[in-house]
């Protein structure tokens, strides 16, 4: 008997063992494609990534679905947005997981937003009749060229901390990645320089630090309030505002219902602009930095049109 | 500046202010003065506001070097030191109304049915809390209280309390959370209603590892005191088990599937006891680009019971219900449900129904439905209800069901 019981315990360490991959690229899950993208960046070959959230979705409703919990269990490292930009899909996938090390406040759990600049932080009294209004600010902070590097640098300084024989490929990576982006910037600066002060509408307030760095003047949304859909009291003072303002832009992200948006265009004689949030939010827009170059190149030519300078 | 240098200058702004009178009686130029001391009350608002900020950790960090932006703490998380260890709260109302005859199941024309308290969070680096507190018309329970250990080895979840058993799909769901106002009759009649098959015990699951689909196995045992298990002594204890498999189709739909068994001592008599077979299946769509505004779903489950009965007799009883629900706007659900299910100790009594439903969506922490239903009762019996539903909540997010 005793036999059989070491036979059994033999077999079970065995199917154990074999059943961990033998590769021992750092396992990276991200809960958007922006995040997904800046880890590839800086971890190249080093590291096997899943992004769960896809570019063109809303971020804020993604299902929780069972096969994002496999991908969360085999995770050596999960990298989220914060700021309750999640709140709503990823903590069951955290706790169904059944993986110790991406817990929050575990070695392989690193919150994003925690070296970033966050616009649109509340002060006083905050309450869901303000609509769905982040405690801690505007999460969308991923939408600003300086806050992709500090990502990056949190990342690297991350899988460094998780595979440091390779803290010098990850330095490497991340001095190259800064210098594309810091090239980059000198290039979206140019392209954006024109349009300095213009004023134009969102939909949703997805645009804050990429507004913000390019010196656009955001005067309104189509959203009432966050997270709230579009009401007619609110699109009359809407356009009447576009028109007081001379605002003929509109930008809308890929998930929403153009509808609206469209209408409020056609009354004040301007134009709608689905702009990619997100890597993967059009198809063009594939990695960090080309998504910065969709929307700066497809914006300018859009302002050019609507500005005429 | 530090903490301590804004309240210097916050004093020394505010002695400016109070001073500011004596100088005016000694000035010939008011206006100059008035204007000096709205720009100091705009310097204290704004050392204000930064002071606040600071406090509760706001994070505008100052513009970085391109080559290596400097770690701010001011870019930490917000915490407020009220808040640090407390659990996310919220309160959940269900407020049902229901109009039209039923002779066999009478509830009142309104009523507050339910107002859940919910406490989660974590209780250390190892495991989390959930507390459901449920106060209805029939005093306040623990409807669910459980601890999960979230870090076991072998992607093992244990959780240990109070809990919802995981039978099926509609048993570990909570009332506010389900797609109509009521419950299936299968439910009622085999599963045992509102509350269930809920009862003290040990959760083991686990998840098992394979290329093609989610794989999870759990395995219940609770004390046999619940809706549907009674157990006069420690040695009886009830057992469930459920076996669920997941797989994506596509990137906008999925099929789940599970199956699961329960079974325990009854109060029908000493020994007599109750098994319960279970099969579900649950089709999604939802469109990733549209996610906010179109999504369909269609569930159906299964249920067996075999109950024993005095005089080594039994009674073997089958029920089911179809369910599909589409949101046609952001807003908007519409759905329709088909019930049939024979009673657990008199499986000739087949009591059968439908039901129509809309449900209004405001926002993620409110919804109003409205429930057509017909139910033929066994008995001969039949009954029209309109059913209305408002539930709402405070509080902290929860996450999204699925």
């Amino acid at each position: 008997m005793r036999s059989m019981i070491r036979l059994l315990a033999v077999s079970m360490l065995a199917i154990v063992a074999g059943s961990r991959p033998a590769a021992a690229a750092v396992q990276v899950v991200t809960t958007t494609a922006d995040l997904g993208s800046l880890a590839q960046e800086i971890g190249g070959d080093r590291v096997s990534v899943t992004a769960l959230a896809k570019g063109y979705q809303d971020p804020h409703f993604v299902d929780p679905k069972p096969s994002f919990i496999l991908a969360v269990s085999r995770a050596d490292l999960l990298i989220v947005i914060g700021r309750e930009l999640e709140i709503g899909w990823l903590p069951p996938l955290i706790s169904s997981s059944r993986n110790a090390k991406i817990q929050p406040g575990g070695k392989g759990y690193l919150d994003a937003s925690m070296n970033v600049k966050i616009l649109e932080i509340p002060t006083g009294q905050i309450t869901r009749a303000m609509g769905d209004v982040h405690p801690s600010g505007n999460p969308h902070y991923w939408l600003e060229p300086d806050n992709g590097r500090r990502i990056a640098q949190a990342i690297r300084d991350k899988l460094s901390e998780l595979s440091p024989a390779d803290r010098a490929y990850f330095a490497q990576r991340y001095s190259d990645f800064n210098g594309r982006l810091a090239e980059a910037e000198k290039r979206w600066t140019a392209a954006m320089a024109p349009y300095k002060d213009a004023k134009i509408v969102t939909y949703h307030r997805s645009w804050p630090n990429f507004m913000e760095r390019f010196g656009l003047d955001v005067i309104g949304y189509v959203e009432p309030k966050p997270g709230v859909p579009p009401s007619p009291t609110h699109t009359l003072e809407l356009i009447a505002e576009m028109k007081r303002q001379g605002a003929k832009l509109i930008v809308v992200e890929p998930y929403f219902d153009l509808k609206t948006a469209q209408s409020i265009a056609n009354q004040v004689g301007g134009q709608v602009l689905v702009l990619a949030p997100s890597v993967g939010g059009a198809k063009e827009a594939s990695d960090y930095i080309k998504l910065f170059d969709y929307d700066v190149n497809l914006l300018a030519a859009t302002l050019k049109q609507v500005t005429g300078k | 500046m530090g903490l301590s240098g804004i309240r210097t200058v916050a004093i020394a702004c505010a002695v400016v202010l109070v001073s500011a009178p004596l100088f005016a009686q000694q000035s010939s130029d008011v206006e100059a003065l008035r204007a000096e001391v709205a720009q100091l009350r705009q310097a204290i608002d704004a050392l204000e506001a930064k002071l606040a900020a600071l406090q509760g950790g706001a994070a505008v960090a100052p513009a970085p070097a391109p080559s290596e932006p400097a770690v701010s703490a001011q870019s930490a998380a917000p915490v407020g030191a009220s808040k640090v260890f407390n659990p996310d709260t919220s309160v959940l109302a269900n407020f049902v109304g229901v109009a039209g005859k039923n002779h066999v199941s009478e509830r009142p024309s309104l009523q507050l049915d339910e107002v859940e308290l919910a406490f989660q969070a974590d209780v250390d680096p190892y495991a989390r809390a959930d507390f459901f507190l449920s106060a209805g018309p029939e005093g306040l329970e623990i409807e669910e209280g459980y601890i999960t250990f979230t870090a076991l080895p072998q992607h093992f979840l244990l959780k240990a309390g109070k809990m919802r058993a995981q039978f099926g799909k509609v048993n570990p769901t909570h009332t506010h959370l389900m797609p109509t106002v009521d419950r299936p009759l299968v439910t009622d009649n085999l599963v045992g209603g509102d509350e269930g098959l809920s009862d003290s015990g040990f959760s083991l699951s686990k998840l098992i590892a394979n290329p093609i689909l989610y794989v999870e196995a759990t395995g219940e045992m609770f004390s046999g005191h619940s809706n549907v298990f009674h157990s006069d002594r420690r040695s009886q204890l009830n057992y469930v088990g459920r076996l669920r498999a997941y797989r994506d189709i596509t990137e906008g739909s999925n099929i789940d599937f599970g199956t699961s068994v329960a079974f325990g001592p009854t109060e029908v008599g000493p020994d007599m006891k109750k098994r319960l077979f279970g099969v579900d299946a649950t089709f999604r769509y939802r469109p990733l680009r549209r996610a906010i505004y179109r999504r369909f779903q269609a569930r159906t489950e299964l249920v067996w019971s075999r109950q024993d009965l005095p005089a080594a007799t039994r009674q073997n009883a089958f029920g089911l219900y179809g369910l599909g629900e589409y949101q046609f706007a952001r807003r908007w659900y519409f759905g329709g449900r088909y019930d049939r299910s024979e009673r657990a100790l008199d499986a000739a009594i087949r009591d059968t129904g439908g039901s129509l439903f809309l449900t209004f969506w405001p926002s993620e922490f409110s919804q109003l439905r409205g429930q057509y239903r017909r139910t033929n009762y066994g008995e001969g019996l039949a009954a029209n209800e309109l059913l209305f539903q408002a539930s709402f909540a405070i509080g902290a997010h929860a996450a999204h069901a699925f």
